[in-house]
């Protein structure tokens, strides 16, 4: 056998368990998802049968699916741009020489470490009615109650703020990992040219964190369809469905109905919605970002 | 790093798939799945009796297993059901019967009742508990944490009120009475005290069952293949509940959190409060004022639904296993134990019988609110559970929601609930 084929198996071994892994976890049911939302729920009596395509009929006529939909759009279209534009104001002030900035660093990623589960029920007090955090603060200023999370018209506003909270130092430490890799000397440049600090940021800094936005943006897109923790702990999709997502309905739907066939035909649109998302961000983005 | 998260997580279940595995290989062991849903040691408790019993039983080893709350504990016996070996004993909603019926994943208690003690032990029980363990002539679940609805008081607040602070409402119109005498408003119009409050998160149908008994509606059938939401007497419930907070204004409007509740009372934003008897240790650990705790005022009648779990025994579990199962229940259900639990956790005790022992008459003489659920058992009504259960609650628990959010009126949101429910239990009948 020559050094090449060996070389070519020796390869193939290393990445077996991880392929297998990969194979087993994620390919595979994603094929068994799109195989079974074509055929009915499997009961006890009755085993599944094909069905074709009335899972997806059902759920066209599904005002829960559409409510689910609408909630997510709103979700991510609140949670996206807030949360990089945060990411990046607070990486271009942490990188600066200030005075504490290691602990101001610390402090935008805290919440990034904290499980989403203690995350929300921290911020259940905060939105608690009367003696909550935000209701003291909005009392001492002589503000009105609010039922922030008991009012169709607040309760998605308010998980979407949670949201933002726990995502923004997250996407932070990679701006700040690109700002840290932008060579001194543009700025140096800059300086003796005599352009000013927004001038600096929107010409120098701005467009060589483009990659970096690029990867933020798929990571908080993704993330606006697969955050539904905080809404098991602070309004289970309540009040009426004003908060439910999509995961979350799938989880109701696959795991509270045990109607697996039309969890499986919701999983499949959200795969393809995502697979849709990521095709245009990787195809048109990359071709308009700048890489060193 | 995703992928680095799921290689160690596929890692864990494969291990604990690899533990689980010889375990269930010993044929006297006896896996049993339990959750937990208030407050309080209720593990160590668990773990004493599962020790007690292997002492008394030294063939038969018990493992039990906290599995979360309900709804967790529910998810993970079924899919165990379906992946081949579900524990051979699991604690769940009694209302989750017919789903388990229809799963095929449970069997009845009746062929293991062969003796006169075993007959005369399963007439023992509540009858209010057996309403939702039997359906179709057999017992499909024994009744184990159990609970009701029940009417908390801030003394305290009464009297600053100018009310009688041993006398709590007895009716719907002394109800919204008491509760306009206890709302405090501040200057600028914003209310510091509420009257009263029913929590409407996660699971609202179950509290507005209160309120429908009141009204003298049931909610399903007995066979539970059909709703009444639309019936004249639910709306009614329901447009008293939305008026105590939209047209009284003596309840918090929209949504009221259901964890948040007992805490809202102990902060005293809250004069009278309704949640489950399960609460009842907590509240008096907690409550740094004199309390009362009371039946649910009568509208029509009075009437609450009963909550909480049964035994359930496993269909695929071998014979000898669910001989263990059901030798188990039975030593865990005497009046000695079920007075303990009682005294322990708050939920009811099960059975006349242990209220009769002296553990409980010891603990009644020192805390007598903990005879408040007992007294209300006999107008207590089986909780609402119909075939495919979790789907025709939510369509109520979101008619209440909307109705309750303003975005709905009553009659509508009911209507509107009772064409979902109709629609999915059609097949069932």
């Amino acid at each position: 056998m020559n050094n090449r084929a060996t070389a070519t198996i020796h390869g193939w071994l290393l990445l077996l368990p991880a392929m297998a892994c990969l194979a087993l976890f994620t390919h595979w049911p994603a094929v068994a998802s799109f195989i079974d939302s074509f055929m009915s729920t499997p009961r006890a009596r009755r085993p599944a049968r094909f069905v074709g395509l009335d899972n997806y009929e059902q759920m066209l006529a599904d005002p829960i699916f559409w409510k689910a939909m609408a909630n997510n759009l709103w979700f991510a279209l609140g949670t996206i741009p807030t949360s990089i534009a945060l990411a990046l104001l607070m990486a271009v002030w942490v990188n600066d020489r200030i005075a504490g900035r290691t602990l101001v660093r610390m402090a935008y990623f805290t919440p990034t470490i904290l499980p989403m589960i203690a995350v929300a029920n921290i911020w259940l007090f905060f939105f608690t009615p009367q003696y909550g955090l935000l209701e003291q603060i909005v009392g001492a200023f002589g503000g009105r109650s609010t039922n922030w999370l008991g009012s169709q018209d607040t309760a998605l506003y308010a998980v979407i703020i949670v949201a933002i909270w726990k995502e923004a130092g997250f996407f932070m430490i990679f701006y700040l990992a690109a700002l840290q890799a932008i060579p001194p000397s543009l700025g140096e440049a800059a300086a003796i040219e005599g352009a000013s600090r927004w001038t600096f940021f929107r010409r120098v800094q701005f467009p060589l964190l483009m990659p970096t936005t690029l990867f933020v943006l798929i990571n908080a897109v993704i993330n606006a369809f697969r955050m539904v923790d905080h809404i098991f702990v602070m309004t289970r999709g309540g009040p009426d469905n004003a908060t439910t997502l999509l995961l979350f309905y799938i989880y109701q739907v696959g795991f509270g109905f045990w109607d697996t066939a039309y969890a499986a035909a919701l999983t499949c649109v959200l795969l393809a919605l995502l697979a849709l998302v990521a095709f245009v961000q990787y195809g048109w983005l990359e071709r308009r970002t700048h890489y060193q | 790093m995703d992928r680095r998260e799921f290689i160690g997580g596929a890692a864990a279940l494969t291990g604990s798939l690899a533990m689980a595995k010889p375990a269930l290989a010993q044929s006297a062991e006896l896996s049993f799945f339990y959750p937990v849903a208030v407050g309080g040691p209720i593990t160590k408790l668990i773990d004493a009796y599962a020790a007690g019993f292997e002492k008394e039983n030294p063939t038969i080893k018990v493992k039990p297993i906290y599995a979360g709350t309900y709804q967790e504990t529910i998810v993970k016996a079924l899919t165990a059901h379906k992946s081949g070996t579900p524990p051979v004993l699991s604690v769940l909603l009694s209302t989750d019967m017919f789903t388990l019926i229809d799963e095929e994943a449970i069997v009845p208690f009746d062929p293991f009742i062969k003796s006169e003690d075993d007959k005369k032990w399963l007439s023992s029980f509540f009858p209010g508990f057996m309403a939702n363990s039997q359906t179709g002539g057999k017992t499909w679940g024994i009744p184990f944490q159990r609970s009701t609805v029940v009417l908390y008081w801030n003394k305290e607040l009464f009297k600053e009120a100018g009310l009688d602070p041993e006398k709590p409402p007895k009716t719907w119109a002394e109800q919204l009475e008491f509760a306009q005498k206890l709302t405090k408003r501040d200057a600028a119009g914003n209310v510091t005290q509420w009257g009263i409050q029913i929590p409407s998160s996660g699971f609202p149908y179950w509290l507005f069952q209160g309120l429908t008994t009141q009204a003298g509606a049931i909610l399903a059938n007995a066979a539970g293949d059909k709703t009444d939401y639309a019936n004249p007497g639910v709306v009614e419930a329901l447009q008293y509940w939305v008026d105590l907070s939209q047209k009284h204004k003596v309840h918090p409007p929209g949504i009221v959190e259901w964890g948040t509740t007992p805490r809202d009372f102990f902060e005293k934003k809250v004069a009278m409060m309704w949640t489950t008897t399960g609460n009842l240790t907590n509240v008096r650990t907690n409550a740094k004022f004199p309390f009362g705790v009371a039946v649910l005022p009568a509208g029509k009648k009075p009437g609450s639904p009963t909550g909480g779990g049964n035994f359930y025994l496993s269909k695929k579990a071998s014979p000898a296993e669910q001989e263990a199962a059901f030798k188990f229940v039975r030593w865990i259900t005497t009046p000695e134990r079920a007075a303990q639990w009682s005294a322990d956790t708050g939920y009811v005790a099960v059975t006349p019988a242990a209220y009769e022992t002296e553990a409980m008459k010891k603990y009644v003489a020192d805390f007598p609110q903990a005879l408040v659920a007992r007294d209300q058992l006999p107008t207590a009504v089986a909780e609402l559970s119909t075939h495919e259960n979790q789907r025709v609650t939510k369509a109520l628990n979101d008619g209440l929601q909307a109705a309750l959010t303003g975005t709905k009126q009553p009659q509508k949101a009911m209507e509107d609930a009772q064409a979902e429910a109709e629609r999915i239990l059609k097949s069932y009948r």
